[in-house]
Protein backbone atom coordinates (compact mmCIF):
# COMPACT_ATOMS: atom_id res chain seq x y z
CA UNK A 1 0.00 0.00 0.00
CA UNK A 2 1.55 3.31 -0.99
CA UNK A 3 1.34 6.51 0.93
CA UNK A 4 -1.71 8.02 -0.77
CA UNK A 5 -3.61 4.75 -0.39
CA UNK A 6 -2.76 4.68 3.32
CA UNK A 7 -3.80 8.28 3.58
CA UNK A 8 -7.13 7.68 1.87
CA UNK A 9 -7.79 4.58 3.97
CA UNK A 10 -7.16 6.61 7.11
CA UNK A 11 -9.46 9.34 5.81
CA UNK A 12 -12.17 6.80 5.10
CA UNK A 13 -11.69 5.34 8.57
CA UNK A 14 -12.15 8.76 10.14
CA UNK A 15 -15.11 9.84 8.02
CA UNK A 16 -16.91 6.53 8.51
CA UNK A 17 -16.33 6.68 12.26
CA UNK A 18 -19.09 9.31 12.36
CA UNK A 19 -21.91 7.18 10.99
CA UNK A 20 -20.65 4.07 12.79
CA UNK A 21 -20.52 5.85 16.14
CA UNK A 22 -23.94 7.28 15.40
CA UNK A 23 -25.18 3.76 14.73
CA UNK A 24 -23.75 2.70 18.06
CA UNK A 25 -25.25 5.59 19.99
CA UNK A 26 -28.70 5.60 18.38
CA UNK A 27 -28.95 1.90 17.54
CA UNK A 28 -26.72 -0.64 19.24
CA UNK A 29 -26.53 0.85 22.73
CA UNK A 30 -30.19 1.80 23.27
CA UNK A 31 -31.26 -1.46 21.67
CA UNK A 32 -29.05 -3.44 24.04
CA UNK A 33 -30.06 -1.40 27.09
CA UNK A 34 -33.79 -1.60 26.41
CA UNK A 35 -33.67 -5.31 25.62
CA UNK A 36 -31.56 -6.05 28.67
CA UNK A 37 -33.85 -4.12 31.01
CA UNK A 38 -36.98 -5.81 29.70
CA UNK A 39 -35.23 -9.17 29.41
CA UNK A 40 -34.02 -9.01 33.00
CA UNK A 41 -37.50 -8.36 34.38
CA UNK A 42 -38.77 -11.24 32.29
CA UNK A 43 -35.91 -13.40 33.54
CA UNK A 44 -36.69 -12.66 37.19
CA UNK A 45 -40.30 -13.68 36.62
CA UNK A 46 -39.22 -16.86 34.82
CA UNK A 47 -36.67 -17.69 37.51
CA UNK A 48 -39.33 -17.40 40.22
CA UNK A 49 -41.69 -19.52 38.10
CA UNK A 50 -38.97 -22.14 37.73
CA UNK A 51 -38.62 -22.22 41.53
CA UNK A 52 -42.35 -22.52 42.09
CA UNK A 53 -43.60 -25.63 43.82
CA UNK A 54 -46.55 -25.76 41.42
CA UNK A 55 -45.42 -28.06 38.68
CA UNK A 56 -47.36 -26.45 35.85
CA UNK A 57 -45.90 -23.04 36.72
CA UNK A 58 -42.32 -24.27 36.69
CA UNK A 59 -43.17 -26.38 33.62
CA UNK A 60 -44.20 -23.35 31.58
CA UNK A 61 -40.98 -21.55 32.46
CA UNK A 62 -38.94 -24.66 31.73
CA UNK A 63 -40.46 -25.06 28.25
CA UNK A 64 -40.00 -21.37 27.47
CA UNK A 65 -36.35 -21.41 28.49
CA UNK A 66 -35.77 -24.60 26.52
CA UNK A 67 -37.23 -23.09 23.34
CA UNK A 68 -35.27 -19.85 23.66
CA UNK A 69 -32.00 -21.62 24.34
CA UNK A 70 -32.64 -24.32 21.76
CA UNK A 71 -33.28 -22.09 18.74
CA UNK A 72 -30.99 -19.57 17.02
CA UNK A 73 -31.44 -15.94 17.89
CA UNK A 74 -31.46 -15.07 14.19
CA UNK A 75 -34.38 -17.43 13.64
CA UNK A 76 -36.26 -15.88 16.59
CA UNK A 77 -35.65 -12.45 15.12
CA UNK A 78 -36.88 -13.50 11.67
CA UNK A 79 -39.97 -15.22 13.08
CA UNK A 80 -40.96 -11.97 14.77
CA UNK A 81 -40.11 -9.59 11.94
CA UNK A 82 -40.73 -11.64 8.79
CA UNK A 83 -42.98 -14.39 10.17
CA UNK A 84 -45.58 -12.60 12.25
CA UNK A 85 -46.81 -10.39 9.37
CA UNK A 86 -48.33 -13.51 7.77
CA UNK A 87 -50.50 -13.75 10.90
CA UNK A 88 -51.42 -10.13 10.41
CA UNK A 89 -49.04 -8.90 13.08
CA UNK A 90 -46.77 -6.21 11.68
CA UNK A 91 -44.09 -4.81 13.95
CA UNK A 92 -41.56 -2.18 12.95
CA UNK A 93 -37.88 -3.12 12.82
CA UNK A 94 -36.85 -1.43 16.05
CA UNK A 95 -39.62 -2.84 18.28
CA UNK A 96 -39.23 -6.22 16.58
CA UNK A 97 -35.59 -6.25 17.55
CA UNK A 98 -36.36 -5.20 21.13
CA UNK A 99 -39.00 -7.92 21.43
CA UNK A 100 -36.73 -10.62 20.04
CA UNK A 101 -33.70 -9.66 22.11
CA UNK A 102 -35.74 -9.23 25.29
CA UNK A 103 -37.35 -12.65 24.91
CA UNK A 104 -33.93 -14.13 24.26
CA UNK A 105 -32.19 -12.47 27.20
CA UNK A 106 -35.14 -13.48 29.38
CA UNK A 107 -34.54 -17.13 28.63
CA UNK A 108 -30.82 -17.04 29.27
CA UNK A 109 -30.78 -14.75 32.29
CA UNK A 110 -33.59 -16.73 33.95
CA UNK A 111 -31.25 -19.65 34.54
CA UNK A 112 -28.55 -17.34 35.88
CA UNK A 113 -30.96 -15.73 38.34
CA UNK A 114 -32.43 -19.05 39.37
CA UNK A 115 -28.99 -20.43 40.13
CA UNK A 116 -28.09 -17.26 42.04
CA UNK A 117 -31.23 -17.51 44.19
CA UNK A 118 -30.49 -21.16 44.91
CA UNK A 119 -26.92 -20.26 45.89
CA UNK A 120 -28.14 -18.24 48.88
CA UNK A 121 -27.96 -20.52 51.95
CA UNK A 122 -31.24 -21.90 53.27
CA UNK A 123 -30.45 -20.36 56.67
CA UNK A 124 -31.00 -16.92 55.17
CA UNK A 125 -34.60 -17.80 54.34
CA UNK A 126 -35.03 -19.22 57.84
CA UNK A 127 -33.61 -16.14 59.54
CA UNK A 128 -35.88 -13.96 57.41
CA UNK A 129 -38.94 -16.04 58.34
CA UNK A 130 -37.81 -16.08 61.97
CA UNK A 131 -37.90 -12.29 62.20
CA UNK A 132 -41.43 -12.45 60.82
CA UNK A 133 -40.97 -11.81 57.12
CA UNK A 134 -43.35 -13.10 54.50
CA UNK A 135 -42.00 -15.10 51.58
CA UNK A 136 -42.14 -12.10 49.29
CA UNK A 137 -40.40 -9.80 51.71
CA UNK A 138 -37.73 -12.37 52.48
CA UNK A 139 -37.14 -12.67 48.75
CA UNK A 140 -36.87 -8.96 48.03
CA UNK A 141 -35.01 -7.80 51.14
CA UNK A 142 -32.82 -10.76 52.05
CA UNK A 143 -32.44 -13.23 49.19
CA UNK A 144 -32.35 -11.16 46.00
CA UNK A 145 -29.71 -8.66 47.23
CA UNK A 146 -27.44 -11.59 47.96
CA UNK A 147 -28.33 -13.30 44.70
CA UNK A 148 -27.55 -10.07 42.84
CA UNK A 149 -23.96 -10.19 43.93
CA UNK A 150 -23.53 -13.73 42.69
CA UNK A 151 -25.19 -13.01 39.37
CA UNK A 152 -23.24 -9.91 38.34
CA UNK A 153 -20.43 -11.75 36.50
CA UNK A 154 -22.69 -14.13 34.52
CA UNK A 155 -25.24 -11.39 33.78
CA UNK A 156 -22.44 -9.14 32.56
CA UNK A 157 -21.53 -11.89 30.14
CA UNK A 158 -25.13 -12.04 28.98
CA UNK A 159 -25.16 -8.29 28.45
CA UNK A 160 -21.89 -8.25 26.54
CA UNK A 161 -23.16 -11.05 24.30
CA UNK A 162 -26.32 -9.08 23.76
CA UNK A 163 -24.42 -5.98 22.67
CA UNK A 164 -22.70 -8.03 19.99
CA UNK A 165 -25.85 -9.91 19.04
CA UNK A 166 -27.63 -6.65 18.27
CA UNK A 167 -25.62 -6.67 15.03
CA UNK A 168 -28.16 -9.25 13.85
CA UNK A 169 -30.75 -6.47 13.89
CA UNK A 170 -29.04 -5.12 10.76
CA UNK A 171 -30.71 -8.02 8.96
CA UNK A 172 -34.15 -6.68 9.78
CA UNK A 173 -33.27 -3.16 8.65
CA UNK A 174 -32.50 -1.59 12.03
CA UNK A 175 -30.01 1.25 11.64
CA UNK A 176 -27.36 0.27 14.14
CA UNK A 177 -23.61 0.09 14.27
CA UNK A 178 -23.06 -2.78 11.89
CA UNK A 179 -25.63 -1.66 9.33
CA UNK A 180 -23.94 1.73 9.16
CA UNK A 181 -20.62 0.03 8.53
CA UNK A 182 -22.17 -2.14 5.84
CA UNK A 183 -23.57 0.87 4.04
CA UNK A 184 -20.27 2.69 3.96
CA UNK A 185 -18.56 -0.53 2.90
CA UNK A 186 -20.97 -1.07 0.02
CA UNK A 187 -20.47 2.49 -1.13
CA UNK A 188 -16.68 2.59 -0.80
CA UNK A 189 -16.00 -1.09 -1.56
CA UNK A 190 -13.53 -1.08 1.39
CA UNK A 191 -14.99 -4.14 3.11
CA UNK A 192 -11.97 -5.17 5.13
CA UNK A 193 -11.44 -1.69 6.53
CA UNK A 194 -15.06 -1.03 7.42
CA UNK A 195 -15.71 -4.42 9.00
CA UNK A 196 -12.54 -4.20 11.06
CA UNK A 197 -13.60 -0.74 12.09
CA UNK A 198 -17.01 -2.05 13.16
CA UNK A 199 -15.26 -4.81 15.10
CA UNK A 200 -13.05 -2.24 16.80
CA UNK A 201 -16.02 -0.15 17.91
CA UNK A 202 -17.79 -3.23 19.33
CA UNK A 203 -14.61 -4.09 21.17
CA UNK A 204 -14.33 -0.61 22.67
CA UNK A 205 -17.93 -0.77 23.85
CA UNK A 206 -17.34 -4.18 25.44
CA UNK A 207 -14.16 -2.97 27.14
CA UNK A 208 -16.15 -0.15 28.69
CA UNK A 209 -18.77 -2.64 29.84
CA UNK A 210 -16.15 -4.87 31.42
CA UNK A 211 -14.89 -1.98 33.52
CA UNK A 212 -18.44 -1.18 34.57
CA UNK A 213 -18.74 -4.83 35.59
CA UNK A 214 -15.69 -4.71 37.82
CA UNK A 215 -16.89 -1.50 39.47
CA UNK A 216 -20.24 -3.15 40.13
CA UNK A 217 -18.59 -6.27 41.53
CA UNK A 218 -16.46 -4.21 43.88
CA UNK A 219 -19.48 -2.31 45.09
CA UNK A 220 -21.46 -5.47 45.74
CA UNK A 221 -18.47 -7.19 47.33
CA UNK A 222 -18.16 -4.72 50.16
CA UNK A 223 -19.83 -7.07 52.60
CA UNK A 224 -17.87 -10.18 51.70
CA UNK A 225 -14.61 -11.36 53.17
CA UNK A 226 -11.67 -11.33 50.76
CA UNK B 1 -41.32 -28.21 82.34
CA UNK B 2 -43.05 -30.76 84.43
CA UNK B 3 -44.99 -33.98 83.91
CA UNK B 4 -48.01 -33.38 81.71
CA UNK B 5 -50.45 -34.39 84.41
CA UNK B 6 -49.20 -31.72 86.76
CA UNK B 7 -50.32 -28.29 85.62
CA UNK B 8 -47.56 -25.69 85.73
CA UNK B 9 -48.73 -22.45 87.24
CA UNK B 10 -48.44 -19.66 84.73
CA UNK B 11 -47.20 -21.82 81.86
CA UNK B 12 -45.86 -19.87 78.91
CA UNK B 13 -45.38 -22.72 76.47
CA UNK B 14 -47.47 -25.84 76.26
CA UNK B 15 -46.70 -28.47 73.67
CA UNK B 16 -49.00 -31.47 73.44
CA UNK B 17 -48.67 -34.55 71.28
CA UNK B 18 -46.39 -32.88 68.75
CA UNK B 19 -45.74 -35.18 65.79
CA UNK B 20 -43.55 -34.73 62.73
CA UNK B 21 -42.59 -37.03 59.86
CA UNK B 22 -40.09 -36.40 57.13
CA UNK B 23 -41.54 -38.63 54.43
CA UNK B 24 -41.87 -42.04 56.05
CA UNK B 25 -39.28 -41.17 58.67
CA UNK B 26 -40.92 -40.42 62.01
CA UNK B 27 -38.89 -37.64 63.62
CA UNK B 28 -41.16 -36.68 66.50
CA UNK B 29 -43.45 -39.31 68.05
CA UNK B 30 -45.55 -37.41 70.49
CA UNK B 31 -43.82 -34.62 72.31
CA UNK B 32 -45.25 -33.05 75.46
CA UNK B 33 -43.44 -30.09 76.95
CA UNK B 34 -44.29 -27.23 79.26
CA UNK B 35 -42.23 -24.16 80.00
CA UNK B 36 -43.26 -21.76 82.71
CA UNK B 37 -42.70 -18.02 82.52
CA UNK B 38 -39.09 -17.20 83.22
CA UNK B 39 -38.12 -20.85 83.03
CA UNK B 40 -35.31 -22.33 80.99
CA UNK B 41 -35.80 -25.69 79.35
CA UNK B 42 -32.71 -27.42 78.01
CA UNK B 43 -33.18 -30.11 75.39
CA UNK B 44 -30.36 -32.62 75.28
CA UNK B 45 -29.95 -35.77 73.28
CA UNK B 46 -27.98 -37.41 70.49
CA UNK B 47 -27.90 -35.79 67.06
CA UNK B 48 -30.86 -36.82 64.96
CA UNK B 49 -32.94 -37.32 68.09
CA UNK B 50 -35.42 -34.62 67.05
CA UNK B 51 -34.51 -31.89 69.55
CA UNK B 52 -33.74 -29.30 66.88
CA UNK B 53 -36.92 -30.26 65.05
CA UNK B 54 -38.90 -29.50 68.21
CA UNK B 55 -37.35 -26.05 68.31
CA UNK B 56 -38.03 -25.45 64.62
CA UNK B 57 -41.64 -26.48 65.04
CA UNK B 58 -42.02 -23.94 67.85
CA UNK B 59 -40.94 -21.19 65.47
CA UNK B 60 -42.94 -22.51 62.55
CA UNK B 61 -39.83 -23.17 60.48
CA UNK B 62 -41.00 -26.76 60.38
CA UNK B 63 -44.67 -27.59 60.07
CA UNK B 64 -45.63 -30.28 62.57
CA UNK B 65 -48.01 -33.01 61.40
CA UNK B 66 -50.01 -33.23 64.60
CA UNK B 67 -50.38 -31.97 68.13
CA UNK B 68 -50.80 -28.49 69.54
CA UNK B 69 -48.53 -25.63 70.55
CA UNK B 70 -49.85 -23.05 72.93
CA UNK B 71 -47.92 -19.89 73.81
CA UNK B 72 -48.83 -17.49 76.57
CA UNK B 73 -52.39 -18.77 76.61
CA UNK B 74 -53.01 -16.40 73.69
CA UNK B 75 -51.92 -18.38 70.69
CA UNK B 76 -52.99 -21.98 70.36
CA UNK B 77 -52.15 -23.77 67.15
CA UNK B 78 -53.08 -27.33 66.29
CA UNK B 79 -51.42 -29.03 63.37
CA UNK B 80 -53.92 -31.65 62.32
CA UNK B 81 -55.51 -30.30 60.14
CA UNK B 82 -52.68 -27.89 59.16
CA UNK B 83 -52.99 -24.40 60.64
CA UNK B 84 -53.68 -21.33 58.53
CA UNK B 85 -50.87 -19.02 57.55
CA UNK B 86 -52.25 -16.47 59.98
CA UNK B 87 -52.10 -18.89 62.91
CA UNK B 88 -48.58 -19.88 61.99
CA UNK B 89 -47.50 -16.24 61.80
CA UNK B 90 -49.06 -15.58 65.20
CA UNK B 91 -47.15 -18.54 66.62
CA UNK B 92 -43.88 -17.40 65.06
CA UNK B 93 -44.32 -13.88 66.42
CA UNK B 94 -44.23 -15.19 69.98
CA UNK B 95 -40.73 -16.59 69.77
CA UNK B 96 -37.34 -15.65 68.35
CA UNK B 97 -34.62 -18.05 67.42
CA UNK B 98 -30.85 -18.01 67.69
CA UNK B 99 -29.31 -20.30 65.10
CA UNK B 100 -26.37 -22.63 65.33
CA UNK B 101 -24.77 -20.99 62.30
CA UNK B 102 -25.88 -17.45 63.34
CA UNK B 103 -27.55 -16.84 59.94
CA UNK B 104 -26.90 -13.12 60.09
CA UNK B 105 -27.75 -11.20 56.93
CA UNK B 106 -24.32 -10.74 55.32
CA UNK B 107 -25.36 -7.77 53.18
CA UNK B 108 -26.51 -5.76 56.17
CA UNK B 109 -24.49 -4.13 58.91
CA UNK B 110 -24.74 -5.30 62.51
CA UNK B 111 -27.23 -2.56 63.34
CA UNK B 112 -29.27 -3.21 60.21
CA UNK B 113 -29.41 -6.89 61.10
CA UNK B 114 -30.94 -6.01 64.44
CA UNK B 115 -33.33 -3.38 63.07
CA UNK B 116 -34.67 -5.41 60.15
CA UNK B 117 -37.29 -7.28 62.19
CA UNK B 118 -38.56 -4.53 64.51
CA UNK B 119 -38.53 -1.74 61.90
CA UNK B 120 -39.36 -3.45 58.61
CA UNK B 121 -41.61 -6.23 59.84
CA UNK B 122 -43.05 -4.95 63.12
CA UNK B 123 -43.15 -1.35 61.88
CA UNK B 124 -42.02 0.13 65.18
CA UNK B 125 -40.58 3.65 65.13
CA UNK B 126 -37.04 3.54 63.81
CA UNK B 127 -35.55 6.06 66.25
CA UNK B 128 -36.88 4.20 69.26
CA UNK B 129 -35.78 0.79 67.98
CA UNK B 130 -32.35 2.12 67.02
CA UNK B 131 -31.73 3.46 70.52
CA UNK B 132 -32.85 0.14 71.97
CA UNK B 133 -30.70 -1.84 69.52
CA UNK B 134 -27.60 0.21 70.23
CA UNK B 135 -28.12 -0.22 73.97
CA UNK B 136 -28.41 -3.99 73.49
CA UNK B 137 -25.31 -4.09 71.30
CA UNK B 138 -23.36 -2.08 73.85
CA UNK B 139 -24.50 -4.41 76.54
CA UNK B 140 -23.07 -7.42 74.70
CA UNK B 141 -19.83 -5.55 74.08
CA UNK B 142 -20.45 -4.72 70.43
CA UNK B 143 -21.14 -1.01 70.77
CA UNK B 144 -18.27 -0.22 68.40
CA UNK B 145 -19.38 -2.74 65.78
CA UNK B 146 -22.76 -1.31 64.79
CA UNK B 147 -21.57 -0.40 61.29
CA UNK B 148 -19.50 -3.53 60.70
CA UNK B 149 -20.60 -6.28 58.37
CA UNK B 150 -20.94 -9.79 59.78
CA UNK B 151 -17.85 -11.06 57.92
CA UNK B 152 -15.75 -8.61 59.92
CA UNK B 153 -16.76 -10.24 63.21
CA UNK B 154 -15.57 -13.36 64.99
CA UNK B 155 -17.97 -16.25 65.43
CA UNK B 156 -18.61 -15.29 69.04
CA UNK B 157 -19.37 -11.71 68.06
CA UNK B 158 -21.67 -12.87 65.27
CA UNK B 159 -23.57 -15.08 67.66
CA UNK B 160 -23.98 -12.20 70.10
CA UNK B 161 -25.46 -10.17 67.25
CA UNK B 162 -27.73 -13.15 66.57
CA UNK B 163 -28.88 -13.02 70.18
CA UNK B 164 -29.44 -9.25 70.05
CA UNK B 165 -31.40 -9.68 66.80
CA UNK B 166 -33.65 -12.15 68.61
CA UNK B 167 -34.05 -9.93 71.69
CA UNK B 168 -34.92 -6.89 69.59
CA UNK B 169 -38.01 -8.71 68.33
CA UNK B 170 -39.33 -8.59 71.91
CA UNK B 171 -40.42 -12.22 71.89
CA UNK B 172 -42.04 -14.01 74.79
CA UNK B 173 -39.86 -17.03 74.23
CA UNK B 174 -36.23 -17.32 73.17
CA UNK B 175 -35.19 -20.40 71.23
CA UNK B 176 -31.52 -21.37 71.05
CA UNK B 177 -30.47 -24.03 68.58
CA UNK B 178 -27.03 -25.27 69.68
CA UNK B 179 -25.89 -21.67 70.00
CA UNK B 180 -22.25 -22.51 70.69
CA UNK B 181 -21.73 -25.56 68.50
CA UNK B 182 -20.14 -23.59 65.64
CA UNK B 183 -17.86 -21.59 67.88
CA UNK B 184 -14.17 -22.04 68.55
CA UNK B 185 -13.79 -23.38 72.09
CA UNK B 186 -12.31 -20.17 73.48
CA UNK B 187 -15.32 -18.15 72.28
CA UNK B 188 -17.97 -20.43 73.79
CA UNK B 189 -17.75 -18.89 77.25
CA UNK B 190 -18.77 -15.36 76.21
CA UNK B 191 -21.91 -16.58 74.51
CA UNK B 192 -22.89 -18.94 77.32
CA UNK B 193 -22.36 -16.19 79.88
CA UNK B 194 -24.67 -13.92 77.92
CA UNK B 195 -27.37 -16.58 77.70
CA UNK B 196 -27.04 -17.19 81.42
CA UNK B 197 -27.47 -13.48 82.11
CA UNK B 198 -30.64 -13.46 80.05
CA UNK B 199 -31.92 -16.45 81.98
CA UNK B 200 -31.24 -14.69 85.26
CA UNK B 201 -33.11 -11.65 83.98
CA UNK B 202 -36.15 -13.82 83.56
CA UNK B 203 -36.32 -14.55 79.86
CA UNK B 204 -38.18 -17.77 79.06
CA UNK B 205 -36.07 -20.03 76.90
CA UNK B 206 -35.78 -23.36 75.21
CA UNK B 207 -32.17 -24.29 74.53
CA UNK B 208 -30.91 -27.19 72.48
CA UNK B 209 -27.41 -27.81 73.73
CA UNK B 210 -24.60 -30.25 74.23
CA UNK B 211 -23.10 -28.17 77.04
CA UNK B 212 -24.18 -30.29 79.97
CA UNK B 213 -22.45 -28.20 82.58
CA UNK B 214 -24.23 -25.15 81.24
CA UNK B 215 -27.57 -26.96 81.22
CA UNK B 216 -27.09 -28.04 84.79
CA UNK B 217 -26.32 -24.52 85.91
CA UNK B 218 -28.76 -22.45 83.87
CA UNK B 219 -31.72 -24.65 83.03
CA UNK B 220 -34.68 -25.03 85.34
CA UNK B 221 -35.66 -28.20 83.52
CA UNK B 222 -33.80 -30.66 81.35
CA UNK B 223 -35.44 -32.98 78.86
CA UNK B 224 -33.56 -35.86 77.30
CA UNK B 225 -34.85 -36.44 73.79
CA UNK B 226 -34.10 -39.63 71.87
CA UNK B 227 -35.77 -41.26 68.89
CA UNK B 228 -38.34 -38.50 68.65
CA UNK B 229 -39.66 -38.83 72.20
CA UNK B 230 -38.93 -37.21 75.52
CA UNK B 231 -37.31 -40.12 77.31
CA UNK B 232 -36.84 -38.39 80.61
CA UNK B 233 -37.25 -34.92 81.99
CA UNK B 234 -37.10 -33.07 85.23
CA UNK B 235 -34.78 -31.21 87.51
CA UNK B 236 -31.38 -30.70 85.79
CA UNK B 237 -29.40 -32.13 88.68
CA UNK B 238 -31.54 -35.23 88.83
CA UNK B 239 -31.62 -35.87 85.07
CA UNK B 240 -27.94 -35.15 84.54
CA UNK B 241 -26.57 -36.75 87.71
CA UNK B 242 -28.97 -39.54 88.52
CA UNK B 243 -30.89 -40.34 85.36
CA UNK B 244 -33.65 -42.88 85.79
CA UNK B 245 -33.62 -44.15 82.24
CA UNK B 246 -30.94 -46.42 80.84
CA UNK B 247 -30.87 -44.52 77.53
CA UNK B 248 -30.18 -41.26 79.33
CA UNK B 249 -27.40 -42.91 81.30
CA UNK B 250 -25.79 -44.23 78.12
CA UNK B 251 -26.01 -40.87 76.41
CA UNK B 252 -24.49 -39.00 79.33
CA UNK B 253 -21.77 -41.58 79.64
CA UNK B 254 -20.87 -41.18 75.98
CA UNK B 255 -20.67 -37.41 76.36
CA UNK B 256 -18.57 -37.56 79.50
CA UNK B 257 -16.23 -40.30 78.27
CA UNK B 258 -16.03 -39.88 74.54
CA UNK B 259 -13.13 -42.31 74.09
Amino acid sequence: MNETATQSAWDLFLTSLGPIAQGAVTGTIPLALASFAIGLSLALGLALMRLSRRRWVSGIARVYISIIRGTPLLVQLFVIFYGLPSLGILIDPWPSAVVAFSLNVGGYAAEVIRAAILSVPKGQWEAAYMIGMSHRRALTRIILPQAARVSVPPLSNTFISLVKDTSLASLILVTELFRQAQEVAAFSQEFMLLYLEAALVYWVICLALSSVQSILEKRLDRYVAH
Amino acid sequence: MSPTDQPVPDALLRVRGLRKNFGTNRVLESIDLTVGRGQVLALIGPSGSGKTTILRCLNGLELADGGTIDVGGEVSVSFDPPPTKKQLTALRDRSAMVFQHYNLFPHKTVLENVLEGPVVVQRRPKAEVTAEAIALLERVGLGDKTDSYPFELSGGQQQRVGIVRALALRPQLLLFDEPTSSLDPELVGDVLRLIKELAVEGWSMVIVTHELEFAREVATEVAFVDGGTVVEHGDPKQVLREPKEERTRQFLHRLLFPF
